[in-house]
């Protein structure tokens, strides 16, 4: 009773962190009102769909952004898609720099894309810590529960 | 040695007598010679002999004979022994031989007569066998010709060369002065000469048909000699001594179609017969022989046949005829039917808006005015403008509704409402006119009646306000009772209707109303019209109330469409009358009651918290913008179906995808073309799903776009359970969504 007491206390804690430090957004909230019985992992599910499609993206950005000339449109074209999806999630930092990322992009400039993308990645792999974390404590939390 | 049986010749006498002796045997002997060089002469000209020997005896002996009277010459005078000698071996050889002769001529004799009677009965044999050879090729030809007549008959289906064809060929055959056809006449009681061999073009002679001799020919099926005289044989005006050839005549049959029933082959069933009527050449000896009588009865019958066949054959020609004219008459009022119909739809269609707007305006204001400041003058004004104006768009709903109901397109809009409200109203609404009138309006509604019940709503009050309507229209003075109460299947029932019979179920009841006045009464020979559209009972009293008409006849349709019945009583004029009606309504469920509000529809403003089995549509390229607002209508509680382009969209959109729920700020998809196809492909306003634009752009210029190509709204991302479901409550009213945030 006590593990799960605490268990849950951090849990809360640490989502409060999150949101406090504008990791996520309100959106992410809505996000868990949608899991339920009939979906109970929903909101992993999401978030996993999440990592596979942004580290797909953000290859494709570094590889768009190597090239000797670069094709703006298909780079507008995948940040949009990375924020459509961030702000999906309530990944408000993420979303942030794309938004300034596609401006460098309507601009073409490149060195403010080049800044940017890893502005990017690093809020991303920023992101993506906090979140396996957050799962891991709800997963032991769970754990704990069903055992007692 | 003694001499021949000659006389001693005599001196000068006797010497004249010598001599003529002598010359006598002298010719005798060449006589004798003579003949058998004939007969040896003729014989071996004719093949036939069969006595050879017979002859050669005969010539013997005639030999003989001549050699005994030449050597006679000798003997006339003094003569020597050798001639004496040389006479009597001939005398003896010729008795002898004659002696044979007559004795084998008694042996032959018989058969040489034998043989010439047999030579006779021979003969007589080979005349009469040529006679019968003769007979037989007559009949071969007959055959032949009857086989002929019957090919060239039957190789026609058209009846006037059917019988020329006869006539002609009957000719040639029979070598024939005349043949003529006499056909009945249409009424039947006169034979008309139709055809002819040798004249051109007959006059049209006509000969009644009861006489004698035609009777004759037409009891029997043997063709009969007729005389000459009669005056179906007198074909041409006859002058002076003209002996006309035998004539015969024999029965045509000329067979119906209704003549040939199945098992019964038309035999003497028929009745109308032509004549045929042959003449011989008159000025021949020929008479008519049995073959020739045998022909022609063969030939009349194959004519009838022929003739039959041709009829036959035209008949199905005229039916066919008929068949192809009609079908193109049907054709042309069937185009004609559906151009009405289609410039009766496009009328109705235009007369739905134009008319409709208008009426909007004058509602929605005076409503509106309804809620300002007003004065009690004016607030009653008011109330009266919208109540009229509420009356005409009545009345415009009921065209459409009738012009629908006829098309069969109106659905009825099955929910649970308050049966006892609807009462209450009807009666709100007709007190005012009925007050006016002076005319006392009571309800009574019995105990048992549900005070829920599933079923049309609007329509049923329609019904029932027609109804009431017309009764107050149609009374000048008195009371209006209006009860109301559930069919328990008894026997009061529309005579009209002996098979509706209305019985009540654990689902569902049958409501019975009956509205009964005490105005001017219809008569029994109106109310079977009173329920056909735009008639209405031609008394003076009635005419100035006004009305098109149609407010029964759409009752009637509503009232069969909710599975019921409705009739009007009455005992006559002035003696008032009864408007009844059942109809089919179901109990509401039990959980129903509680759970869902009973306020009208236009009052509600607490959208329903889910959304069970609603078909949504969700468009969207990027996969985790789609599975969070996949996960957010499931939590609706909707069926949500997921594309990831415009192509796959506009493939899987269909008819039961009630919204559709597009993402249009992504640069990749057109969103607003994929729009513009889905009002192409569903041109019915309640067919077409919603369409509502997920965008993350606030701008007004993105949402002018959306509303210009034709979505049903415009929704700003991030989208919450809340907004989501506001969203949809707001979308399924009013089929529009005004506000976007």
């Amino acid at each position: 009773m006590e593990g799960v007491f605490q268990l849950q206390k951090q849990l809360v804690d640490y989502t409060a962190s999150l949101f406090k430090e504008g990791f996520l957004d309100d959106q992410f909230n809505q996000l868990q009102q949608l899991q339920d019985e009939s979906n109970p992992n929903f909101v992993v599910e999401v978030v996993s769909l999440f990592f596979q499609d942004s580290e797909r993206l953000l290859n494709e950005l570094t590889r768009a952004l190597e090239q000797r000339s670069v094709d703006f449109k298909r780079v507008d074209a995948q940040i949009h898609q990375l924020k459509g999806s961030s702000s999906s999630i309530g990944a408000q930092r993420v979303q942030r720099v794309c938004i300034a990322f596609r401006n460098f992009c309507d601009e073409q400039k490149i060195e403010g894309c080049i800044t940017c993308l890893e502005q990017v990645k690093q809020e991303y792999s920023l992101l993506k810590n906090k979140l396996e974390t957050l799962f891991k404590v709800q997963m032991k939390r769970g754990e704990k529960r069903r055992r007692e | 040695m003694e001499s021949c049986n000659c006389i001693e010749p005599q001196w000068s006498a006797d010497e004249l007598l010598m001599k003529y002796q002598y010359i006598s045997d002298f010719f005798i002997a060449l006589a004798y010679f003579s003949i058998p060089l004939e007969l040896i002469y003729f014989v071996k000209k004719s093949a036939v002999f069969p006595y050879r020997w017979v002859l050669v005896q005969f010539g013997a002996f005639i030999v003989l004979c001549g050699a005994t009277h030449l050597i006679n010459l000798w003997t006339f005078n003094v003569h020597s022994k050798t001639v004496e000698v040389v006479m009597t071996t001939a005398k003896v050889l010729t008795a002898a031989v004659s002696c044979a002769t007559a004795l084998m001529l008694v042996h032959i004799i018989p058969d040489l007569l034998s043989v010439k009677t047999r030579e006779l009965f021979l003969k007589n044999k080979a005349a009469e066998l040529d006679r019968e050879m003769g007979l037989i090729r007559t009949q071969e030809e007959t055959g032949r010709h009857v086989r002929m007549l019957t090919h060239e008959i039957r190789s026609t289906l058209d009846r006037h060369t059917i019988l020329k064809t006869t006539l002609v060929e009957l000719g040639r055959t029979l070598a024939l002065e005349e043949c003529a056809l006499w056909m009945p006449t249409r009424t039947g009681i006169e034979l008309q000469l139709s055809y002819t061999l040798r004249q051109q073009n007959p006059v049209g002679y006509t000969v009644p048909i009861h006489l004698p001799v035609i009777n004759q020919v037409f009891s029997s099926n043997r063709a009969v000699k007729i005389s000459p005289n009669c005056p179906v044989a007198r074909l041409w005006p006859v002058s002076g001594k003209y002996m006309s050839g035998e004539v015969v005549a024999v029965r045509v049959p000329l067979l119906h179609l209704n003549n040939f029933q199945i098992n019964d082959w038309p035999e003497l069933s028929t009745k109308r017969y032509a004549l045929m009527v042959l003449m011989l050449p008159s000025d021949s000896a020929r008479r008519w022989h049995v073959h020739e009588l045998e022909l022609v009865e063969v030939v009349a019958d194959q004519v009838a046949v022929a003739l039959s066949h041709a009829a036959i054959l035209e008949e199905s020609m005229r039916a066919r005829d008929l068949l192809m004219e009609q079908n193109v008459a049907l054709d042309h009022a069937r185009r004609e039917a559906e151009t009405a119909i289609r410039a009766r739809n496009d009328f109705l269609a235009v007369m739905n808006h134009e008319m409709r707007t208008p009426m909007h305006a004058i509602i929605a204001l005076s409503s509106l005015l309804q809620e300002t400041e007003l004065t009690p003058e004016q607030r009653l004004m008011v109330e009266t403008i919208l109540k009229s104006s509420n009356l005409l768009a009545t009345l415009i709903n009921d065209v459409l509704d009738l012009s629908r109901l006829e098309d069969g397109s109106l659905q009825l809009d099955i929910e649970t409402f308050n049966l006892h409200a609807i009462f209450r109203e009807v009666l709100d609404l007709i007190k005012p006119i009925a007050s006016v009138k002076k005319l006392l309006v009571t309800l009574n509604l019995a105990p048992e009646l549900p005070e829920f019940a599933v079923g049309d709503e609007k329509r049923l009050m329609q019904t029932i306000l027609n109804v009431v309507g017309n009764a107050v229209k149609f009374s000048k003075e008195g009371s209006i009772s209006i009860t109301a109460f559930v069919s328990k299947g008894e026997t009061l029932r529309d005579p009209q209707a002996p098979d509706f019979f209305p019985v009540s179920s654990v689902n569902h009841f049958y409501l019975r109303v009956q509205v009964k006045d005490s105005g001017a009464g219809i008569s029994p020979q109106d109310i079977p019209k009173i329920f056909t559209k735009f008639t209405q009972t031609q008394s003076t009293a009635t005419r100035n109330s006004g009305g098109s008409g149609l407010g029964l006849a759409i009752c009637k349709r509503f009232v069969n469409l909710m599975e019921g019945h409705i009739w009007i009583e009455s005992e006559g004029l002035g003696k008032g009358c009864t408007a009844i009606f059942m109809v089919k309504l179901g109990f509401p469920e039990r959980s129903n009651e509680s759970r869902l509000s009973f306020i009208p529809k236009w009052h509600a403003n607490q959208g329903l918290t889910s959304f069970p089995g609603l078909k949504v549509l969700v468009m969207d390229d990027n996969g985790v913008s789609r599975m969070v607002t996949k996960g957010l209508l499931a939590h609706l509680g909707c069926d949500v179906t997921l594309v990831g382009s415009g192509d796959e969209c506009l493939r899987v959109v269909s008819q039961d995808h009630k919204v559709v729920f597009m993402d249009v700020c992504v640069p990749s998809v057109d969103g607003h073309e994929v729009a513009v196809r889905i009002h192409e492909k569903f041109t019915k306003r309640h067919e077409r799903p919603l369409i509502v634009a997920l965008t993350g752009n606030t701008d007004k210029l993105t949402k002018e776009t959306c509303m210009r190509v034709g979505m049903d709204g415009v929704i700003f991302k991030p989208v919450s359970v809340d907004k989501m479901r506001s969203v949809l409550t707001d979308l399924l009213e009013h089929r529009v969504l005004f506000e976007a945030i």
